[in-house]
């Protein structure tokens, strides 16, 4: 927590409260015609040399999607999407896929270097674990560090444009098996365009050695983002797979939507973090992003295990719902999730975990701040069927409210079908005590330092759950998010 | 000597009632001055005053801390300035630990006063150092502020935050209340190492029992707003045989 | 029991008001006929509930819409005397007993009744005193969420054509109960009533009220009530229900409690009766300082749907709301509860606190909870927990291991599960009157205290 005085004075020294992330970065871009057609999902397919079964799919999913319409339960408003209005396809033009980091544009390079991304293997010392890094900018992925030492251990972490070509026999069988194309519109219409995005395979009884990482940036204007993750993890294998995102400040809103799905087989276990900070939009709720993300693990195996860890600070409007199919007997469903909106954002996130198997529990801890005149909801579902013999859950969200113009919305649902069950959801919303505030200040802290700590505080039991690197980083997207909430 | 603090016709009211009806206290530089007084004379409303918390409202009178004007500073500003409240009810902040939220504390009370902040390895020496001399075990500091502490505990807390910030001015509010006999006297031990010519306390009491292990220099009688009465070590021995009914008179 | 051909729809509905339109008491109002017209209007725009109605999510009316039912007439024979009570005679002030929603029977059982507690019916008070009725019947059901969520509310207010009406004057405190009966008497066809009660409490005016809906017979019929309660400056009305209509029975409930300053409404629902039930109640903290308590226990066996839905809104400083909700669910039953507490902007300083807790009996057994907070104001404090699961494994060996079989240890378990619910019941008589239905519930009986 020393990271708040430490934010605040970045923040200072930057001279203005601005997202940190919000440069561009100049570079030549190859960019498929505005608008969205068939034309348009076959180019897609064309210039990543797909197979026909994936154009076919594509396809498919594409007039499935002409159909759908917009999900309409989250709490949320914009107007509508005009998806013509935007490119499907953006790709800086040297990167066709760079044989080594060595043939990478030095912009990029640099661009990366400004996140604080590390694209480059020997910066990591010696004897430290390291994180393994794949780094998607607008459609494409740029870079893919570590790949040989994962290889050693038989891991396959690439661009899923390169898995579709290398391994198109996992692909093809766990590619939509857990969120199918179908699913809701904004997962159909990835389905049928996405352009890049991470594919990680564990073999059986392997421990990732590293920390696999994917960092998404927007980059272009008016392009849409549509990464697709796939993350299968073998009996008895473990990985901890972190994403990260931002993109840079403009007027206009740009949609991010993403499905990333897990598979875990008997006894794996997948721990999947996410520290979203996309740009939220100006203080008067001017731009940013619309994040619409399908997340979805299915613990297949017995005695598996997906954890969904996220920290929400950015986007203009959040929608997901990172989720759990606990199918294998025994296997463990987690969600722990901070959520932050300030000024005009708007939240509607939460779980949902489907207990089918015997003696599954899942467990889920949702932390959600309100400020300025932001609209927040948590939004969950556990379902127990049947079969779920002893299924266990226990649900608890708390909300905190910054300001007198903000909301915070609880809506659970809970359905249960099976008496050996045992179900319990907790709430509770509240503002930050004066009390609290006082104790601080008294003991030096400045007001905003000592609302930060409160809710640091408020938030540590997720933030514990996140990677060490991820913590620290974290910790400062928390105070950061929050800056002008009071006084 | 110096005057540290000086209060001079202090009026203050909170929710629009007045409490404080021009109060009048000097505490010199390195002095420990006592106030006791019966419930509701306004002892803890003077602990507030001095520390700037809000609805706390000042109508009238001034208040001169190291020769400037307090009243005018807020919370954060008093305590870089060396004010140190030791709350009658310490507040719980849940998540945070202990030792985060003092090495918060102290290094922004040395920003403000132009000084490095201690890194991790310093603060934790530090804090080692402080704990064994008050015979506090580690395990309070590793735990969440004040979060499922017991009263002992947390008075305990007050006083090694305390011992650690090393005020100039420790203003303690019934510090003394519901503690049994060690922990007072890790309390007195507290204030005992922090006495220095160039420190005070000001020691709010009902009782005149911590006064047994921290003998004030000076000790006031706080009755309906006002100083009644001041006196030496000895007028809290006096008023622990009388009580307080004669003040209640007084002003009745 | 012959079922009609024709299945019940909107539609039906819909022509049953055409037919009785101009027979309707009140006809010749000119405002209630607006009422009226205004109210089947909106049913037929939404229809019958379905499922993509969000407050609707989790009840299908599908037993209402097997059956055809005809609109309830006078013609109902029931010996008064045989019906049972639940009280004392010595322990209610008066008895008021409606028989398919018409009122049949108003006494007062003692003698020295106070001034200023009027207490009738509504057929009555739209004959002979309309225009006070005006204003408190076309109160509720026009805020957002009640236009699109309670059709059958606005079709009761399109059909009702008698109902409680009681008024308590300023300063008037009724000591007894007033105990009020509704009696379903399944005749040949199948029937439907849409019973609409007011109440209506004067600045520091006390009253006790307490429902009794139950079914002679095992026919379908189907009781669609209406209640507005309006509880004006330092009025407390306690409003106690138990819902044992008969195993065919359809029973909807929808009640507005409005609250005025430092108001309170102590509201309680024991529900075990009806194939199919639900009852919602909203209430208004509008007046500063209003307090609200909202409880309930619900027992249900066989194929029995119950669906408990309220929604507390906090709409000025200062309020505070008290919720909980228990229920035990057996056979194949399904139990639906659904509570919202919102705490609007201007509410600062109020609090809002809900309970839901389950049991579920069998393997067949199904609840589903919805808890919802939605919070706009910041100084607030606000809370809901809802838990499902089975009977406390410990508890039960605990019991067994001091010699307890184990069926009768389940029944204690069940029944003290039950009881907090139940405890805080201010009207006399009423707590044993109901643990003892309780313990019928358990023994399998339909429990009832015979007169």
């Amino acid at each position: 927590m020393a990271a708040s005085i430490e934010t605040t004075q970045q923040v200072q020294e930057m001279g203005e409260r601005t997202y940190k992330y919000g440069f561009v970065t100049e570079i030549e871009t190859e960019t498929a015609p505005k608008g969205l057609s068939e034309d348009i999902v076959r180019f897609i397919s064309a210039k990543k040399e797909e197979p026909a079964w994936l154009l076919e799919w594509r396809l498919k999913a594409y007039r499935r999607w002409l159909e759908m319409p917009e999900p309409k339960w989250a709490n949320v408003t914009f107007p509508p999407i005009d998806y013509q209005d935007s490119y499907y396809y953006s790709a800086p033009k040297t990167m066709d896929g760079p044989n080594s980091l060595d043939e990478i544009d030095p912009e990029l390079l640099r661009t990366y270097e400004k996140l604080g991304i590390p694209l480059k293997e020997q910066e990591i010392l010696a004897g430290v674990t390291g994180v393994a890094v794949d780094a998607v900018f607008d459609s494409v992925s740029v870079a893919t560090t570590f790949k040989g030492k994962l290889e050693e251990q038989g891991v396959i972490f690439c661009p899923i444009s390169e898995a579709i070509r290398e391994h198109p026999e996992l692909v093809r069988k766990y590619l939509g098996s857990v969120v199918p194309p179908g699913d809701n519109k904004h997962a159909c219409l990835n389905s049928a365009v996405f352009t890049d995005g991470s594919f990680v395979y564990i073999p059986k009884g392997v421990r990732c050695p590293m920390e696999l990482s994917t960092y998404f940036r927007i980059n272009a204007a008016n392009t849409g983002q549509f990464e697709r993750t796939l993350l299968i993890a073998d009996a008895g294998s473990y990985v901890s797979y972190l994403e990260g995102c931002t993109a840079p400040m403009r007027d206009e809103n740009q949609l991010h939507a993403a499905v990333v799905e897990l598979i875990a087989l008997d006894d794996a276990e997948i721990k999947y973090s996410t520290v979203q900070n996309w740009y939220p939009g100006d203080k008067n709720g001017k731009g940013g992003i619309y994040n619409f993300v399908t997340k979805r693990g299915a613990c297949r195996g017995r005695n598996s295990k997906i954890s969904w860890t996220q920290v929400e600070t950015g986007s203009a409007i959040t929608w997901k719902y990172p989720s759990c199919i606990l199918q294998g007997d025994n296997s463990v469903g987690e969600f722990y999730s901070v959520a932050i909106t300030n000024n005009y954002q708007q939240a509607d996130t939460g779980t949902k975990m489907i207990h089918i198997g015997k003696n599954t529990r899942s467990r889920i801890v949702s932390k959600g701040i309100s400020a300025g005149h932001a609209q927040q909801t948590y939004r969950g579902l556990v379902k127990i069927s049947a079969k779920a013999e002893g299924a266990r859950n226990h649900t608890q969200c708390d909300s905190l409210l910054i300001g007198d113009r903000c909301g915070a919305h609880t809506v659970p649902y809970i359905e249960s079908k099976n008496r050996s069950a045992i179900v319990e959801h907790e709430a509770t919303t509240s503002k930050i005590s004066e009390d609290q505030l006082f104790y601080c200040r008294q003991r030096g802290l400045s007001e905003e330092d000592a609302v930060a700590l409160v809710v640091n505080g408020f938030c540590r039991e997720v933030l514990q759950q996140l990677p060490m690197e991820f913590a620290v980083e974290a910790q400062k997207l928390v105070s950061i998010s929050l800056e002008g909430s009071v006084g | 000597m110096d005057s540290l603090l000086e209060i001079k016709n202090l009026h203050a009211r909170v929710d629009g009632k007045p409490i404080l009806k021009g109060l009048d206290l000097v505490i010199p530089t390195g002095e420990v001055h006592a106030i006791m007084g019966p419930n509701g004379s306004g002892k803890s409303t003077l602990a507030y005053v001095l520390t700037g918390r809000d609805g706390y409202e000042v109508t009238e009178g001034e208040v001169l801390y190291k020769g400037r004007d307090l009243l005018t500073l807020t919370p954060e500003q008093r305590a870089g300035e060396g004010m140190f409240l030791a709350f009658q009810y310490p507040v719980e902040i849940p998540g945070v630990p202990n030792t985060t939220f003092l090495k918060e504390a102290l290094n922004a009370q040395r920003k403000y006063r132009g000084e490095d902040p201690l890194d991790a390895m310093e603060f934790v020496k530090l804090m080692r150092r402080k704990t064994k001399e008050l015979g506090i075990s580690d395990d309070l500091i590793k735990r969440q502020v004040n979060v499922g502490f017991s009263g002992g505990e947390k008075k305990r807390n007050e006083v090694l935050q305390m011992a650690i910030l090393e005020p100039t001015l420790a203003v303690l509010d019934e510090t003394d209340s519901g503690l049994d006999i060690d922990a007072l006297k890790i309390v007195a031990e507290g204030v005992n190492a922090l006495r220095a010519p160039d420190r005070s306390a000001l020691i709010i009491t009902h009782y005149q029992r911590l006064l047994e292990y921290i003998v004030p220099d000076r000790v006031h009688v706080l009755a309906h707003g006002r100083i009644a009465r001041s006196g030496g070590k000895e007028l809290a021995i006096e008023l622990e045989r009388t009580g307080y009914a004669a003040f209640a008179e007084a002003a009745a | 029991m012959p079922e009609s051909a024709s299945p019940t729809t909107a539609q039906s509905f819909v022509a049953q008001f055409g037919a009785l339109r101009d027979t309707l008491p009140g006809a010749g109002l000119p405002w209630l006929r607006e009422l009226r017209e205004d109210g089947i209007a909106r049913f037929a725009k939404l229809g019958l509930p379905g499922p993509k109605v969000e407050a609707w999510k989790y009840t299908r009316l599908r037993p209402l819409e097997r059956i055809g039912f005809v609109p309830a007439g006078a013609a109902a024979q029931v010996d008064l005397d045989k019906l049972p009570a639940l009280l004392p005679h010595t322990g209610v002030g008066h008895r008021v007993v409606f028989v398919n929603g018409r009122l049949r029977q108003c006494l007062a059982l003692l003698a020295d009744q106070p001034e200023g507690v009027e207490l009738g019916g509504l057929a009555d008070a739209l004959r002979h005193d309309p225009d006070p009725l005006a204003a408190e019947l076309g109160r509720n059901g026009n805020g957002a969420r009640a236009r699109d969520g309670q059709p059958l509310f606005a079709l009761n207010t399109a059909m009702m054509q008698d109902g409680l009406v009681l008024r308590v004057r300023r300063g008037i405190s009724v000591a007894l109960p007033i105990e009020v009966i509704y009696v379903g008497a399944p005749g040949p066809e199948p029937v439907a009533f849409h019973p609409r009660n007011l109440i209506v409490l004067e600045p520091g005016a006390r009253a006790t009220v307490v429902e009794h809906h139950i079914g002679l017979g095992a026919g379908a019929y189907f009781a669609n009530g209406g209640t507005d309660i309006r509880i004006e400056e330092g009025a407390q009305l306690h409003h106690y229900k138990i819902q044992d209509e008969g195993p065919e029975a359809i029973h909807i409930a929808t009640t507005h409690v409005e609250l005025a300053r430092d108001a309170l409404y102590d509201g309680f629902i024991l529900s075990k009766g009806a194939r199919l039930s639900r009852q919602e109640v909203a209430v208004q903290l509008a007046g500063e300082g209003s307090e609200c308590h909202l409880n309930g226990a619900y027992m249900l066996r066989g194929e029995q749907h119950c669906d408990i839905t309220t929604t507390i809104d906090h709409l000025a400083p200062r309020t505070s709301s008290r919720e909980v909700f228990k229920g035990v669910i057996d056979d194949q039953a399904r139990a639906v509860f659904q509570g919202r507490i919102t705490v609007h902007r201007d509410a600062q300083q109020s609090n809002g606190h809900q309970l839901s807790k389950a049991l579920l009996l069998s393997d067949r057994a199904e609840i589903d909870a919805k808890p919802e907070l939605e919070i706009f104001a910041d100084d607030v404090k606000c809370s809901h927990g809802a838990t499902v699961g089975d009977l406390d494994r410990d508890a039960l060996f605990y019991l067994r291991a001091r010699g307890i079989p184990e069926a009768a240890a389940r029944d204690i378990l069940i029944e003290a599960f039950l009881a907090e619910t139940i405890n805080n019941i201010a009207a006399e008589g009423l707590c044993p009157a109901l643990m003892s239905s309780i313990g019928h519930w358990l023994g399998g009986t339909t429990g009832r205290t015979e007169p």
